[in-house]
Parts: C-alpha cells; sequence; structure tokens
C-alpha cells in the first residue's frame, strides 16, 4: 500500500492548455526552466550559511599569516594563561602565546589533514566498495577481508603503527588517516553497491552491452551518492580529531607548528584554569565539522532529482 | 455476532472526505456494507481506493492528513472511527475489522512464529490464555487450508509459498470474528491459480462466519467474482456505484465503459497468423539453466529451465506464460547475458548467442533488447529521459555526435508516442505509462530485431495497458519486430502472440501457435489456467 507523501508537490495537476500526451495518466507538471545544481544550493539559506564559513575557513587557512595578530610562537612568559581580552581576544596559553593567531594559523594544517586523508580514503574505499560489491565472487571476498582486518585493528593503533614504520610528519599523519578511515568508505559503498546492482536499470544497462565502468559512473556511483556524502562530512570532522589524538602522542603535526586538535590537547592540563585555550580550538573544530555536515546535507538533496522538484516546487510557491 | 447487528449496516459511510495538505484526494464517497456482503471497490492507481478505506477504517496515518464525513462501524455498541482516539481504534483494529494486504511475503514478521502471529490478536482483544488463544489458532489454520497445520503453527513465514502466507495473513484477520474484513488487493501479488483458491476460501469463509468483505481491486474480473456492489473510483471521487451485474451490464459513467472495455479477456482474436514460410530468427535448443543453492540441508540445485526449445519466427511473438518459478524469466535473463545457460544453444540466424564474445557480443546486444517489468525500477531516477534513451545509443557510438543523437532521442520519443519536451524530464516526472513508454523507446534505440517483453505491461493499469499494448502491436508492424512476450496473462497473451509456449517448473507444457492453443489447450495444466482466470461475467450472474 502506498500512501502519498505530502512532502511531494501535487502529482497531477491535469494543466489547462497543457498537450495531454499518451495515456492520459496523471503528471506532475515538469518544473520550468530547470536550475543549475549550484543555483539550487543557493537557495538554501543554511547551505549557504555553511559554505561562507567554509569560505571564511579556507581564507584563514591560506592568508593566515597575514591575518594572525601574533606569530604563531611568539613566547610571552610574563602574559601566560591570560583571560580573553582586547589585546588577546582569545586569551593566551601557558607560554603566553596568543591563542586567536593559534587559531588562525592551524586552520591550514588541520584543514589540510581533513581534506587530504579524506580524499583519499574516499578514493581509495569508494573504489574498493564498488568493484567489490558490483563484480561480488573471489575478489569481493578477498577485498572484504582485508578491509575486515584493517577493521580488526583499534582505528589509533592502526594508524599508530603506519606513523610508527614512515616516521612522523604531517604527510605520514595524513596518509595514516587515510588508511585507517579507507575501509569504512569501502563497506558503505559496497553495501549501497549490492542494493543498487540489483536494481532493474542497472541490469537494463547491462543488457545493452554497457560496458561495467560505465555502469558503475552513471548509474551505481550517483546512487549510493546520498550515504556517501553523510560519510565525507561525518570523516572529514573526525579526521581533524583523529590529527588531534596523533598529535597528542607527538606523532601528528610535529611542535611547535600548531593544529587545532594539538592546541586542544595541550590544553587538556589547563582546563580549570584557562577554558579559553581548550574552548576557541574546540570551537573552531566544531563549526567547521558542522559546516562541512551541512554543505554535505545541502549537496544530497540537490543531487537527488526528486528532493530537487521539491525544492524546485517550494521556490514557486 | 449480537442479533441487533444483523439487520442494520455493519459500516456506513457517509461524505468521507480526505485532505492531505491543502489537497483534497478522497471527494465526498459514501457507502453502506452489510452483514455477510462484499463491497468491491474498483478503480485504477491513485484512484484513492486505499485511501477511502483507510481513512473509514481510522487506519490512516500520513503526516498532514485531514480526514472528515462519518464512518460508523455497529458491533457491540456504535462507533465513530472517524476522528476516534487511538485508544478506542486499538480496540476496533484487529478485532471488529481485521485487515489482509496486498503483498503477503512482507505483511508476515519474518521474526516470529505463525502461531505467535495469529495468537497476538487473540491475547490483546480476546484475552484468552497462550494455551486456548494456540488451539484456536490451530482451527484458523485448518479452516484456511494449511497443510500440517500443527507442525505449521511454529514454523515461519519463510517456509510457506506466496498463496499460503496470503492465507495465514486472512487467519489473522480472522481470528477475532471481526464484524468486517478488508482485503487490499489481496490477489495481486499472487498466480491466477493461487488467486482463484484464495477468492474461494475468502467466498467460503465468509459464508460460514457472515463477515462483512471489503475488496479492493484494480481488476474488474476479480471484482466480479466477489462483490455484491461496486464502487468505482477515479481521482477520489465514486463515479459509479451500483450492484456488480448493473455495473457490467449498464454501466452509466463513460469511466466505468473505458475500465470495462480496457480489461483483457480471453477470446480477443489476436494477431493474424503468420505466413508458414517466415524464416526462424531466434531458435533455442534444450536450453537448461540450473543454479546452485544453499539451504539449511546443504548445497543443492534449482533447475531454472529445464530443456527447453523454441523458435520464433521474424516478425512474430511468441507468447511465453507461466506461474511464478516456472522459469520464464530465466529464459529472458539467458538471451540478454544477465544469467548463463548451463547447457543448451540460442541462435539468432548464425549467430551462436550463448558463445559470443567480444565484438560479436557487442553486435549481438544491438540485435536482442529487453523492456523490463516495473516501470518504476528500470530507469535510473538519476538520469533525465533523454539520457536513458541516448544511453545504449553512446555505448554503441552511434549518432555519436550530441546534435545526432539529440534528434535520435526525439525521433524515438515520437514513435513511442511521447512528446520532444520529455526529453528532460526525469523518471519521477513522468506517469507509469510514460515511464514504461520510455523504457520502450531505449529498447529501440539500437534498431533491434528481437525484442524481450518481460511482464512488460503488467505493473500498468488496464486502461494504460492497453494502450501500451496497442503501441507494441503498432511498432511490430511498422520495423518488422520480433517479440518475446512473457507473461502470467493469459488474455494479455492471446491478444498478442503468434505461438505460445506454457511453461511449469522450468518445463515446456505445452508449445502450440496462438489461436490452436486457447481454441482447444491439450495439457491438463495449460487447461488448469484457463479455467482460473476470472470470467468476463460477474459469478452472481451464474
Amino acid at each position: 500500500m502506498t500512501l502519498v507523501d505530502p512532502s511531494l508537490p501535487d502529482p497531477l495537476p491535469h494543466e489547462p492548455g497543457v498537450a495531454e500526451p499518451a495515456d492520459g495518466a496523471p503528471v506532475p507538471p515538469e518544473p520550468a526552466g530547470r536550475l543549475s545544481a549550484v543555483r539550487l544550493l543557493a537557495t538554501n539559506p543554511v547551505t549557504v550559511a555553511a559554505a561562507v564559513v567554509l569560505v571564511v575557513v579556507v581564507v584563514l587557512a591560506v592568508l593566515g599569516r597575514w591575518i594572525a595578530p601574533y606569530g604563531e610562537n611568539e613566547v610571552d612568559v610574563v602574559n601566560a594563561l591570560q583571560p580573553p581580552s582586547g589585546a588577546h581576544w582569545f586569551g593566551t596559553d601557558e607560554l603566553g602565546r596568543d591563542v586567536l593567531s593559534r587559531v588562525v594559523l592551524a586552520t591550514g594544517v588541520s584543514l589540510q589533514v581533513a581534506l587530504v586523508s579524506v580524499t583519499f580514503a574516499f578514493v581509495v574505499g569508494v573504489t574498493v566498495g564498488i568493484v567489490s560489491g558490483f563484480t561480488r565472487g573471489w575478489l569481493d571476498t578477498v577485498l572484504m577481508r582485508l578491509v575486515d582486518v584493517m577493521f580488526a585493528f583499534p582505528v589509533l593503533l592502526l594508524a599508530l603503527a603506519i606513523v610508527a614504520v614512515l616516521g612522523p610528519g604531517l604527510l605520514t599523519t595524513m596518509l595514516a588517516i587515510g588508511v585507517v578511515y579507507t575501509p569504512i568508505f569501502a563497506r558503505v559503498a559496497r553495501a549501497s553497491t549490492l542494493s543498487v546492482a540489483v536494481e532493474p536499470y542497472v541490469q537494463a544497462s547491462r543488457t545493452m552491452g554497457t560496458p561495467s565502468w560505465f555502469t558503475l559512473g552513471r548509474h551505481v556511483l550517483p546512487n549510493i551518492s546520498g550515504p556517501l556524502i553523510v560519510q565525507t562530512s561525518l570523516s572529514l570532522a573526525f579526521a581533524i580529531l583523529s590529527e588531534a589524538a596523533l598529535s597528542f602522542l607527538g606523532l601528528g603535526v610535529q611542535p611547535p607548528s600548531p593544529s587545532w586538535g594539538r592546541m586542544l590537547s595541550e590544553a587538556q592540563g589547563f582546563l580549570g584554569q584557562a577554558w579559553w585555550m581548550s574552548v576557541f580550538p574546540g570551537l573552531a573544530i566544531f563549526v567547521t565539522a558542522l559546516a562541512f555536515n551541512l554543505l554535505g546535507d545541502g549537496m544530497r538533496d540537490v543531487l537527488d532529482p526528486k528532493q530537487r522538484t521539491v525544492i524546485e516546487a517550494r521556490r514557486k510557491r | 455476532m449480537s442479533p441487533e447487528t444483523a439487520d442494520g449496516p455493519v459500516i456506513e459511510v457517509t461524505d468521507l472526505r480526505v485532505a492531505i495538505g491543502r489537497r483534497e484526494i478522497v471527494h465526498g464517497v459514501s457507502f453502506a456494507l452489510h452483514r455477510g456482503q462484499t463491497l468491491g471497490l474498483v478503480g485504477e492507481s491513485g484512484s484513492g481506493k486505499s485511501m477511502t478505506v483507510l481513512a473509514a477504517t481510522g487506519l490512516l496515518d500520513a503526516p498532514a492528513s485531514r480526514v472528515t464525513g462519518s464512518s460508523v462501524l455497529r458491533g457491540a455498541g456504535t462507533t465513530q472511527l472517524v476522528g476516534a482516539s487511538p485508544r478506542t481504534l486499538r480496540a476496533v483494529h484487529g478485532n471488529e475489522i481485521g485487515f489482509v494486504f496486498q503483498d503477503p511475503s512482507t505483511s508476515l514478521n519474518p521474526l516470529l512464529t505463525l502461531g505467535r502471529q495469529i495468537t497476538e490478536p487473540l491475547e490483546v482483544h480476546r484475552h484468552l490464555t497462550r494455551r486456548a488463544a494456540r488451539s484456536r489458532a490451530l482451527e484458523l489454520l485448518t479452516a484456511v487450508g494449511i497443510p500440517d497445520p500443527e507442525t505449521r503453527l511454529d514454523g515461519y513465514p519463510h517456509q510457506l509459498s506466496g498463496g499460503q502466507r496470503q492465507r495465514v495473513m486472512i487467519a489473522v484477520a480472522l481470528a477475532c470474528d471481526p464484524l468486517m474484513l478488508v482485503a487490499d488487493e489481496p490477489t495481486t501479488a499472487l498466480d491466477v491459480t493461487t488467486q482463484a483458491q484464495i477468492i474461494e476460501l475468502v467466498r467460503d469463509l465468509q459464508e460460514r462466519t457472515g463477515t462483512a468483505v471489503v475488496w479492493i481491486s484494480h481488476d474488474l474480473g476479480v471484482i466480479g467474482q466477489v462483490a455484491d456492489d461496486v464502487v468505482v473510483l477515479r481521482e477520489g471521487a465514486a463515479v459509479e456505484q451500483a450492484p456488480i451485474l448493473d455495473v457490467v451490464d449498464r454501466p452509466r459513467h463513460p469511466y466505468t465503459r473505458e475500465l470495462l472495455a480496457a480489461r483483457p479477456v480471453l477470446g480477443h482474436p489476436g494477431p493474424a497468423p503468420a505466413d508458414a514460410d517466415t524464416p526462424v530468427l531466434l531458435r533455442a535448443e534444450e536450453l537448461d539453466v540450473h543454479f546452485p543453492v544453499t539451504t539449511p540441508t546443504g548445497r543443492s540445485t534449482v533447475h531454472a529451465v529445464d530443456h527447453v526449445s523454441f523458435a520464433v519466427r521474424r516478425g512474430c511473438t511468441l507468447g511465453i506464460v507461466g506461474e511464478s518459478g516456472s522459469g520464464k524469466s530465466t529464459i529472458a535473463n539467458v538471451l540478454t547475458g544477465l544469467v548463463r545457460a548451463s547447457s543448451g544453444s540460442v541462435h539468432l540466424e548464425d549467430t551462436d548467442v550463448l558463445a559470443a564474445r567480444g565484438s560479436a557480443l557487442r553486435a549481438l546486444r544491438r540485435r536482442i533488447a529487453m523492456v523490463f517489468q516495473d516501470p518504476f525500477s528500470s530507469l535510473d531516477p538519476r538520469v533525465r529521459v533523454d539520457g536513458a534513451i541516448g544511453e545504449p545509443l553512446r555505448v554503441h557510438r552511434l549518432a555519436a555526435r550530441h546534435g545526432g543523437r539529440d534528434a535520435r532521442v526525439r525521433e524515438l520519443l515520437d514513435l513511442v508516442g511521447l512528446p520532444e519536451a520529455f526529453a528532460s524530464r526525469y523518471p519521477h516526472e513522468l506517469s507509469g505509462g510514460q515511464r514504461q513508454r520510455v523504457s520502450i523507446a531505449r529498447a529501440l534505440a539500437l534498431d533491434p530485431e528481437v525484442v524481450i517483453l518481460d511482464e512488460s505491461t503488467a505493473s500498468l493499469d488496464v486502461s494504460i495497458q492497453a494502450k501500451v499494448l496497442d503501441l507494441l502491436a503498432d511498432l511490430q508492424r511498422e520495423l518488422g519486430l520480433t517479440y518475446l512476450f512473457i507473461a502470467h496473462d493469459l488474455a494479455v497473451v492471446q491478444q498478442m502472440s503468434h505461438d505460445v509456449l506454457v511453461m511449469q517448473h522450468g518445463r515446456t507444457v505445452e508449445q502450440r501457435p496462438a489461436a490452436a492453443l486457447f481454441e482447444a489447450p491439450e495439457a491438463d495444466y495449460t487447461r488448469r489456467l484457463l479455467a482460473a482466470i476470472p470470467p468476463a461475467r460477474p459469478r452472481v450472474a451464474g
């Protein structure tokens, strides 16, 4: 039994003046003048806000050096652990370094870690996942057992092992986080591919003699994009935190360079005395992660044609 | 049942209106139903059949829905179901009103034993002990004709066939001796022989218990077999409301006449027989397909197609009929390369279909196209109509330049009777019939010689099915297409086919020219299939 989803636009107005095509069946009207995905994204204020936040974050990452009022390692022991004031908006840390400047200057590193590691995990994981889910058979078994092995290690332990082997540094950190997140993407992609691969439209594509890579790119990937987008926006936030954990253990970004995660872990000992040391880098992570999530939500809606029709109909009203 | 309810109607629905948001979906439907009577609700998809009954019985819980009017149930007391509290409704549902839904594979809980699912309403509403409920459950399973009911009580839904599951659903619905049974397309997902059995079962139980039945169906044939009175719904309004004989013999509303004319009925003349010297285009010999399956008792083999041979002549249609599990779709899948044959041969003229590889296989894919059953899932929801129709062209590098492909897409849309403007639409912006036309256009994009139609009209409403069948017949004449027409509906097969292959359990039962087969079926199984089809005349006509 199907109930009408009231969130959908009215499905069947027989518009006067529109030639009724064959079947005379109820047809939703075609949205007049389709908007591009970007223009549609721009109609959602929440998505726009998220995009603006991310633009600011990127600008800070690129121009941080000129924006930050102090240097990242300008030690001023006399003014250590000062609360937020006119001179130090976000206060100072235990060495008297300006927290605002460090938050700004850490943006680049944190963003780089998040984007590079998640991109790596996405590309490798999704490729493994859809190939696995689409081909099935022995390849699927082999790939998935590999993924299981990776899952069996605690995330941090695996990252630690990788960093230990390759030596600490920004690049290794990004690689380690990327490798650790790969199996998650592989699993999500495989599970969604399994359900999409049996859809008649995928079978229809195969009966035409379509090569597998074409079917995968044209039919499978777009139809599993919903869960992948959600997973990506979650992972971006978690990658920033993973970097913090690695830095805390002295294996991530090396001191004295700041990263949001590193600042959080350094602030741990001063939670009672200097709340600003942890709150501001924490806020930076929170706002960035939230922006990624909201932008992801908006993109998922716009990329789904059904949701698009709803958005377009809402706009017209 | 108390005697005072025997006279008045069991349920009386007056001016029932349902609105979702600001839009009215059901526009003032009224009906009354007496004890022992069956009311048929007929209409095409989206006509508001289910919505009406759900609203009338208080089961509608669509968000932002508003139900007005009145629906009075006269059981032990008199209950107004419209606007009733959830508490009142809980006491009525499963107790005074039983429900049987369309899909028996999803309406039973896979994790609970059948016994538990039948005893649940008894324990809740009748406060029976486990033991008493169990003995009542046994009685019910026996009544609905489940073999070996004692063991079945501890069995699970997956151990039953579709028909048996629907019988169990009926047992659950009737557990508390309801005043009224709501059957929402209860036979639509079943084979025609199983459908006949379920219809018989409900009628039989109704005679014994006097339950009033509301039977919702899109199929006038089925309604003719069960209903005393009929309400014909269209776009949420009752366009005709009369005893079944009047509706069939003296339909007053043009829509009712249209529905009656469109339903596929046995006895349609079918296409003119092909010349005897028409060459064979597609020939399968001793085709055999088996799959390994893992069962709790170990590995075994399912013999999906068992040494089947057939030949299709150029420009003709071979109809393949059989019930679910007869192997007809497996044949289609072998021809399109979705399933590998275990042995046997298939030749398209001189090309060996099963042995083709590489470029020969690509060439073959252009010659054999397929139209799938479900127009809602056979088009990618994220690809526009022009992309869908253009895909085979793109893959085979035909009409390669963009303009050329667009022109071909427009030509194909025109061929299947859709306006060019549809090219830029997404599938969800089309109706079921239009989507199936798009699927047909996609299949025709490569100028195939053979088109496999696997239940391609089965999920369409009758009036749309009739139009799509006409379109297919026209295309066959115009383009000289050869069809493999797979269907479970014998009437449709008769209308479309030159020759017919009847299959059961993967084997050939009978294979003859359509006219001869329908005139005088030789095999018992074919006769049973034909006998199970609801006749054109309603049962009350005698």
